[in-house]
């Protein structure tokens, strides 16, 4: 078969999946591994110098995760990861202006975490404005400007969709909550080191950062808090006091280092990396078009991080897909809900019918993806995808011509 | 080479831990996605939550894995619907911070929870109640009465948690024993990596999540698990339950040291040694001599220890926890705390033993010790 042929020199299964985690850079894991040795102590051991060698570091890290947004290493937070920020910029900014303002404004297709912390804010008698997005995914500035009111105190909008990759247009809708007195939150989880981000350009008050979505480790993460003008908010965790008292609890040095040694890379390589990563994803978008019929691509196709694309393969079931190419680690939708078989609420929110959003695969190709890897994938598909459909019936029904969406099927 | 002296803040990561993280970190994946790379890292998870529950002897379905142990006390107490919370007045600063308005309940002279007082308390506070008293204490050591606390506080219909979070792993922890509802560690004070704690949470308690979305921690504490970090709280937990026997061996280690220091000087303070304490911990005041100028002349001979807890942030402050059990306001300045663990030695001892003795016969002879001085005293060690 032509994906044995293609199987030579590589190694099974292929990771397509770095939208849900990215594998730890080497050049991270040697970094952080002396503080997990021998470079060991308590960060905030201020009396002993085990803990300012320690602190050290954990500083120097938070300067490279802030010179990845352009920010001021003072304006960084260290949190367990962008959940965790998401959570603290949305409840933290709305419980601390909750007597002064209480609208907030988020996008139907935000990560889980975004949309559970807003329903929280509404069952605590906040008002909350879900806007939705345009066939594209990508959010209609006008639509967002009609939603303010005069209480509006937060906008969050993410800066790439998990799902589909799609780039929320951040200057603009930074711009547009500056005129209308409002903070702007991202979540910029799948943003950061795929495209550029300059808090102060784009406008943005709070940045959600996660280290394993940026080859670093799992545990880590930074929420961005503008200090001119200063944001205030309310912290999730309280104790000790640290991370200026927006968020207490020890902070892992040898994850901190880790996630600055991410960042720096990321910084560094952003351009060259971007580059051979959509040469990969248009190999394996053309590929998959030139042998597989009828495949929709979710999304805008301009306006997307190079490393993401989100295929619909109609026709076949996407769990079936999922299993028939277990030689590629890829998911049918985002890693948090895709134990569930709910279709995508991403790809409905796009207007993608239930049935196409249940033929859906997302491929993650990311720093560690090769050529071989790509052609390897793109031989599986066409196999199986192939195969899939020969024993659907819709298939065969779509062959003879018939057009599916006439068909009136019966209840049973 | 440093002489590290300053356990409760953390202890050294284990090389077995920092070898299965490492090895974790490089085997990747989400648990959350379906895929083998994502089956094995739920396996990898699933594993260290047994073991982290066999700690305390639970079932490992209680196990809620967070950031740390500051966020599990936060969790604990901050994310549920409690007509009153109780609290200890030598609770970890996570404690008393995520319940601001929290009655508070008084400790003796000893450092040990007030039982008749608490039992006033917890009598006429509104019901749901919550009550939080901490096994051990991280300044003095002193071992709480937390299984008369859960008795008392359920049979006024309380739930009970504990911060266990100092006494786990220095003293044999069984959760059902102890009878909470709740129970806090934390990985980095057992040997394992830092940004791993774990709030231990039975069936029957209702709690808020702190963190929301993605329903990871069956919903009770959502985001992306640290993965490699769990994995090194399991191995560490497996490490504790099997080193419990070297308890034996640092409890020794602690007595020699007060021994000498009594030996040293007859005015040498000890606080909290009347009751229970845990066997690593020493929380001595040298009379006349400011706490952190102690832990500086420490510092400069290479041993670190800390005055009182590491995590107030640079704030000099004396110790919430001295106060409480009526230590006056110089003598709380003036204490310091050692906190012995796996890696010291008996000639860690004899150093800690000589510094402090230098710093006492300088102190004593009339010239308080500048910066170069103590450096000198340093450089002598």
């Amino acid at each position: 078969m032509s994906q044995d042929r293609a199987k030579n020199n590589i190694k099974l299964p292929v990771y397509l999946d770095n939208q849900a985690t990215t594998p730890v850079d080497p050049r991270v894991l040697e970094a952080m591994m002396p503080y997990f040795t021998e470079k060991f102590g308590n960060p905030h051991s201020r009396s002993h110098s085990h803990g300012w060698e320690v602190e050290e570091a954990v500083e120097e890290a938070r300067g490279h995760v802030a010179a990845v947004i352009g920010a001021n290493p003072k304006e960084v937070i260290y949190t367990s990861g962008a959940t965790e920020s998401n959570n603290l910029a949305i409840k933290g900014v709305a419980h601390y202006n909750k007597d002064r303002k209480n609208h907030i404004i988020t996008v139907v297709t935000e990560h889980k975490c975004v949309l559970d912390s807003c329903r929280h804010l509404q069952q605590e008698g906040f008002d909350v404005t879900y806007l939705p997005v345009q066939q594209n995914g990508i959010l209609d500035l006008d639509v967002l400007r009609a939603a303010f009111t005069d209480q509006t105190v937060l906008v969050s909008v993410m800066g790439v969709n998990n799902e589909i990759g799609v780039i929320q247009p951040l200057t603009e809708i930074g711009a547009i909550c500056r005129e209308n007195g409002a903070y702007f939150h991202t979540d910029c989880a799948q943003a950061v080191g795929k495209i550029p981000l300059d808090v102060n350009e784009m406008n943005i008050d709070l940045l959600s950062i996660s280290g394993h979505k940026i080859y670093g480790p799992m545990g880590i993460g930074a929420l961005y808090v503008r200090r001119r003008p200063r944001v205030r908010l309310q912290a999730l965790i309280n104790g000790g006091g640290q991370e200026r008292g927006m968020r207490s609890g020890t902070l892992p040095a040898p994850l901190c280092v880790g996630f600055g040694e991410a960042c720096r890379i990321a910084n560094e390589e952003m351009a060259v990396e971007t580059d051979r990563i959509r040469m990969l994803a248009r190999k394996l978008h053309q590929g998959v078009d030139e042998r597989i019929p009828d495949v929709i691509l979710n999304g805008d196709f301009d306006q997307r991080v190079a490393g993401n694309l989100n295929l619909s393969f109609s026709y076949v079931e996407g769990e079936s897909l999922l299993m028939a190419i277990k030689d590629l680690s890829v998911s049918s939708g985002s890693a948090c809900t895709s134990a569930s078989l709910e279709p995508s609420y991403v790809l409905r929110a796009l207007g993608v019918d239930e049935e196409m959003a249940h033929t859906s695969i997302r491929f993650g190709i990311g720093r560690f993806t090769t050529e071989a890897e790509i052609d390897f994938a793109v031989e599986t598909l066409a196999d199986h995808v192939g195969r899939l459909r020969e024993m659907s019936p819709l298939w065969e029904m779509v062959q003879e011509g018939i057009d599916l969406k006439s068909i009136e099927w019966s209840d049973h | 080479m440093t002489v590290f002296c300053d356990h409760n803040a953390g202890s050294p990561v284990r090389a077995d831990v920092a070898e299965g993280v490492a090895a974790t970190m490089k085997m990747g994946g989400n648990p959350s996605s379906v895929h083998g790379v994502g089956r094995k890292a739920r396996a990898a998870l699933e594993r260290a939550r047994a073991q982290v529950a066999n700690l305390v002897g639970a079932p490992a379905d209680v196990v809620v894995f967070t950031g740390s142990g500051s966020e599990a006390n936060n969790l604990a107490l901050a994310g549920g619907a409690w007509a009153s919370i109780v609290v200890s007045a030598i609770e970890h600063p996570s404690v008393l911070a995520a319940v601001p308005d929290a009655i508070v309940a008084p400790v003796n002279a000893d450092g040990v929870l007030d039982l008749a007082a608490f039992e006033e308390i917890i009598a006429t506070a509104p019901a749901p109640g919550l009550v939080s008293v901490m096994l051990a204490n991280n300044e003095t050591g002193v071992l709480q009465p937390v299984n008369d606390v859960a008795r008392i506080a359920h049979r006024y219909g309380a739930l009970v948690h504990t911060d266990a979070v100092q006494a786990v792993g220095r003293v044999a922890l069984d959760m059902a024993r102890l009878d909470t509802d709740m129970l806090t560690l934390s990985a980095h004070k057992i040997g394992g990596p830092q940004g791993v704690g774990a709030l231990l949470l039975k069936d029957h308690v209702r709690i808020e999540p702190l963190i929301r979305g993605g329903g990871q921690e069956k919903r009770r504490r959502a985001g992306t698990e640290n993965v490699a970090g769990i994995v090194g709280f399991g191995i560490a937990a497996d490490s504790a339950a099997e080193d419990l026997s070297d308890a034996a061996r640092v409890t020794a280690l602690r007595d020699r040291l007060e021994t000498r220091l009594m030996r040293t000087a007859p005015d040498v303070r000890f606080h909290g040694v009347s009751e229970g304490r845990l066997g690593n911990t020493s929380c001595v005041g040298m009379p006349g001599v400011a706490g952190e100028t102690q832990v500086l002349a420490f510092d400069l001979a290479g041993i670190a220890l800390s005055a009182g807890a590491a995590c107030s942030s640079g704030k000099v402050e004396t110790s919430h926890v001295l106060r409480a059990m009526g230590v006056s306001e110089p003598a709380a300045g003036e204490a310091i705390r050692v906190s012995f663990g796996p890696t010291n030695t008996d000639a860690d001892v004899d150093s800690v033993a000589a510094i402090w003795r230098d710093l006492y016969r300088r102190t004593r002879s009339g010239d308080t010790p500048g910066y170069e001085e103590m450096a000198a005293v340093g450089a002598a060690a």
